[in-house]
């Protein structure tokens, strides 16, 4: 495409005032871009491992395992740390992300029929998405955990 | 002096194209994963466990076997559209464009095709034991 150089660029993220509605939207394509790599890779990885039969799905337990801190208490050492660490901080994130994208995309299904764009809604939609997302990855996690000690 | 018109100028210029089609689709592919993930979290849930043996049974039924397959081509459709959005909004040049474009269609192709084919192999009873 051609531009011509000599025409003004509009500015760009760093000029503009943070709020939560700019916040939400930038979150909408990370998580989606995480979820659409990792996310998707995992799953494809899932279902390929259940059809090739136990051990390739033995191969696949081991990885979710570690994202999901499976393990660790049997490994409390320095590195057990920083190894479930890591893949917990992925498994987690992974979870999250997909609770964030779900929800600031239930937003703009609502903001597609034209509503919720006054000042004082659109704020606080953009926080009750966020502030929902992490609830529901706590809640999520808490059921997991529990159900895992139980 | 030209003999090109005023509309023949600036067709094809606009950034719209097929923008309308893709927006739909992304919107519909959207609700449809949203509500076929609500299932399949649910579903694993309610699995008492999700050892290779449960979760290949729990595929052999087509209750089970025709949501997931309509998962697995929600998911994909959706993901390459979105991912594609993100590209042409960050990589300004049109070749490079065109190039991970392409990437990401060839990518979303293959990884969903073979998480398709899984789930008919295991709702067809071809997998392995």
């Amino acid at each position: 495409m051609h531009r011509n150089p000599d025409r003004p660029m509009s500015p760009h993220l760093t000029i503009w005032k943070w709020g939560p509605h700019m916040l939400v939207s930038i979150l909408h394509r990370v998580t989606g871009a995480g979820l659409a790599t990792l996310g998707a890779g995992l799953f494809t990885w899932w279902l390929v491992a259940a059809a090739m039969g136990p051990e390739a799905y033995e191969s696949f337990s081991r990885w979710l395992n570690w994202l999901t801190g499976v393990g660790f208490e049997a490994d409390k050492t320095a590195w057990g740390w920083v190894k479930y660490g890591f893949g917990a901080a992925i498994g987690v994130g992974l979870t999250w992300a997909f609770f964030q994208h779900a929800l600031s995309g239930i937003r703009h299904f609502v903001m597609d029929i034209g509503a919720g764009y006054e000042l004082k809604t659109n704020k606080m939609w953009a926080v009750l998405t966020m502030v929902g997302a992490v609830l529901l990855t706590a809640g999520l996690w808490f059921w997991v955990i529990m159900g895992r000690i139980a | 002096m030209t003999m090109e018109t005023a509309l023949g100028r600036v067709r094809g210029t606009g950034s719209a194209e097929a923008g309308a089609g893709h927006w739909w689709h992304e919107r519909t592919s959207a609700l449809a994963t949203l509500i076929l993930f609500t299932w399949f979290v649910v579903s694993l849930a309610r699995l008492p466990a999700l050892d290779h043996q449960t979760v290949s049974q729990w595929l052999t039924s087509p209750l089970a076997a025709a949501p997931m397959l309509l998962l697995v081509l929600a998911t994909f459709w959706h993901l390459q559209l979105g991912l594609i959005v993100v590209i042409e909004d960050y990589v300004h040049e049109d070749g490079s464009r065109l190039f991970w474009a392409t990437m990401v269609k060839f990518a979303a192709v293959l990884a969903g095709t073979l998480a398709a084919v899984s789930v008919l192999m295991l709702a067809l009873g071809g997998g392995s034991p």
